[in-house]
């Protein structure tokens, strides 16, 4: 059932999609071409284009797309000569519908996302996406917010449904070195020899490349990265780094060093927004366990209802808001406001 | 004999139960059985609150003499896809609280009076139940091209039959939004949120509002409206309330130069047999009766008359 990795460990590049989030969702077509190439030039194999709240997450909750994403999945597509492109699917706010459109347009992986105690949303998502013959991973989300053992339990029910890579995936950086390594284990030791592990990381605590390390020690086989770190929060994993500590490691990706640094420093860096920073906000995201796709919208309800974008991002973590509840962003905004006003 | 219309629950779960619960609160409709397929923990609850109850399903209640004049069937699609047109053939109206979409969807507060004759009508989703009115409040006083709603819910109220099947619910509630709340239109996002205690029920509607039209004249009428709009809900659904005033946002270009109005809703339920939490299960039954009793003073009238 899982699919045949050539090498030690597959990085998944995550640019174009956890990317968006720092971008707002404002990716052209010119950025995406010229991301894969060179992702594809330096020997990347999966490289992930979605809204950066997977594939129909162009909405007023998450901010609209500037270019349509289906034109950015196959514009990615006609530039990948060996990479195959990947998208991303929230059950909830995708459908199998956008799935299915997704295909058309050349995706050839799916990566299906639920909060990391709600797998049994995504069955259905899964059925379709093997009937179609695409890869599938399963993020489990905010893998921090559950135990080692459910959230093995939880990839189970993935796998049963055709996925054949569930992820620990670390939406709020907020997993610490032990406790990455206790969940990586628990999955690695509940699917056995019917799928592949993944890992996710972000950046918030600074943990996302040694994460990864202690991820390829634990049989970790499918680990994504993202050029200059672009992703929600302080960023992810950035691909440029974990190729070079990889290599270092002897332990093999197939990955070219110098054509990642490249691709980092003359490609994205040159359009970014903002550089992906540890900085109050993305701190307090990983220390609070904060959903890291939550920080532009929170600065922008800052701003709007003129309250510290930290004191929302700790009151979203201690209301326990899950990813796609980005509405409740305002809610919290308002509602510090109000306690302003009285107090 | 009572002059109370005649009712049946088909479908004895949790919805069931406590649907029978706001039937026996109204005025209009007597609840005069509860039927099942197998014997069950929601018939034997009937049984101890003196409503006849039987696991012989549609079979026995289409023997009972005389007959329920509604039916309120919290079953399955598939299982309400097979008892409908049973349901009319004897002349039975049916309201749909399954996702099997027979009949037109209604939403009390804004369409039901459009469809006292159908023969089957639908209750859409919670979310939609939810959001839907607020959408239509929108509706009433501008053209509203594009409306989204993101609900929230706590993971123990969410059953197995809505997790199998999620796309359902953002394609449902995403049509009626259009078809019923009258956008041009509609975007449906559900969250499921497991934290403990559990979370009630949020929803939350944003409408976009055309730049062209965009100013204080309208977004105060607006704000009117949709608080005339909220206070019709809670006539059924008492914990059905704002947030806040709804939040106005001037046109930008990456709205496609609309403006935006976002109304931040919570619903917490009445507690009946579902927990207070379970805000989107409690205004299904709640709207569900309120359509019972439109219902019921429509056949009412027929028989005075």
């Amino acid at each position: 059932m899982r699919p045949t990795i050539a090498h030690d460990v597959r990085i998944t590049d995550t640019t174009l999609r956890d990317g968006s989030h720092a971008q707002a969702h404002q990716f052209t077509e010119t950025q995406v071409r010229d991301t894969v190439r060179a992702l594809d030039r330096a020997g990347v194999e999966v490289i992930e284009v979605s809204h950066g709240d997977g594939i129909g997450g162009s909405s007023f909750n998450y901010g609209f797309s500037h270019t349509d994403e289906l034109r950015l999945i196959a514009a990615a597509r006609e530039e990948a000569r060996s990479a195959r492109i990947a998208v991303l699917l929230v059950p909830g706010i995708g459908t199998v519908d956008d799935l299915r459109r997704a295909h058309d347009a050349g995706a050839e992986v799916v990566r299906v996302a639920t909060h990391c105690t709600e797998a049994d949303v995504s069955p259905q998502h899964f059925g379709v996406a093997r009937d179609l013959g695409m890869e599938t991973v399963g993020f489990l989300m905010m893998a921090h917010r559950t135990s080692p053992e459910d959230l093995a339990k939880q990839a189970r029910i993935m796998v049963d449904a055709g996925c054949q890579c569930p992820y620990v995936t670390d939406s709020a950086g907020a997993l610490l070195m032990h406790e990455a390594r206790a969940r990586f284990e628990a999955l690695v030791a509940e699917v056995g020899d019917e799928a592949w592990v993944g890992y996710h990381g972000h950046q918030n605590l600074s943990f996302g490349v040694a994460n990864s390390v202690i991820a390829a020690e634990a049989g970790v086989k499918e680990i994504d990265g993202s050029l200059c770190a672009l992703g929600a929060g302080s960023g992810n994993s950035p691909t440029e780094v974990l190729a070079a500590v990889f290599d270092r490691l002897g332990v093999s990706t197939g990955l070219d060093v110098m054509g990642l640094l490249d691709a980092a420093e003359d490609v994205v860096r040159p359009y970014l927004h903002r550089w992906p920073k540890m900085d109050r906000n993305a701190i307090v995201q990983g220390w609070a366990g904060v959903y890291s796709s939550f920080l532009l919208h929170a600065e922008h309800a800052a701003e709007r209802y003129k309250v510290p974008t930290h004191e929302i991002l700790r009151r979203c973590g201690e209301l326990g808001l899950v990813g796609g509840q980005e509405d409740m962003i305002i809610d919290v905004a308002m509602e510090l406001a109000r306690a302003r006003e009285q107090g | 004999m009572s002059d109370r219309v005649p009712a049946a629950i088909v479908g004895p779960g949790n919805i069931g139960t406590d649907l029978l619960a706001k039937l026996a609160r109204t005025s209009s409709i007597e609840v005069t059985a509860m039927v099942g397929v197998v014997e069950s923990p929601g018939l034997d609850r009937a049984r101890a609150a003196g409503i006849p109850a039987s696991a012989e399903g549609v079979d026995w209640l289409l023997a009972q003499d005389p007959l329920p004049r509604i039916v309120f069937e919290a079953t399955s699609a598939r299982a309400h896809a097979a008892n409908a047109p049973r349901y009319a053939a004897a002349g039975i109206r049916a309201v749909d609280l399954t996702p099997a979409h027979l009949g037109p969807m209604v939403c009390p507060a804004v369409n039901m009076p459009d469809h006292l004759d159908a023969t089957n009508v639908n209750m859409i989703t919670c979310g939609g139940q939810a959001t839907i009115p607020v959408v239509a409040a929108v509706s009433q006083v501008v053209d509203v091209p594009y409306a989204e709603i993101v609900a929230s819910a706590a993971s123990r109220s969410a059953g197995p039959g809505t997790r199998a099947n999620i796309d359902e619910f953002t394609q449902t509630t995403a049509r009626a939004v259009e078809e019923v709340g009258g956008a041009t239109r509609g975007k449906a996002i559900i969250i499921l949120n497991p934290v403990e205690p559990p979370m009630i029920m949020r929803d939350t509607v944003y409408c976009a509002v055309p730049g062209e039209v965009y100013d204080d004249t309208t977004t105060t009428a607006i704000a009117a409206s949709v608080h005339a709009m909220v206070a019709r809900v809670q006539e059924y659904v008492p914990g059905y309330t704002l947030r806040a005033d709804p939040q106005f946002d001037p046109p930008r270009p990456e709205w496609g130069g609309n403006g935006r109005v976002a109304s931040f809703l919570e619903v917490r339920g009445a507690g009946d047999f579902l927990p207070e939490y379970a805000g989107n299960l409690d205004i299904m039954t709640a709207a569900a009766t309120r359509v019972g009793e439109l219902l019921a003073a429509e056949l009412g009238a027929g028989v005075a008359a």
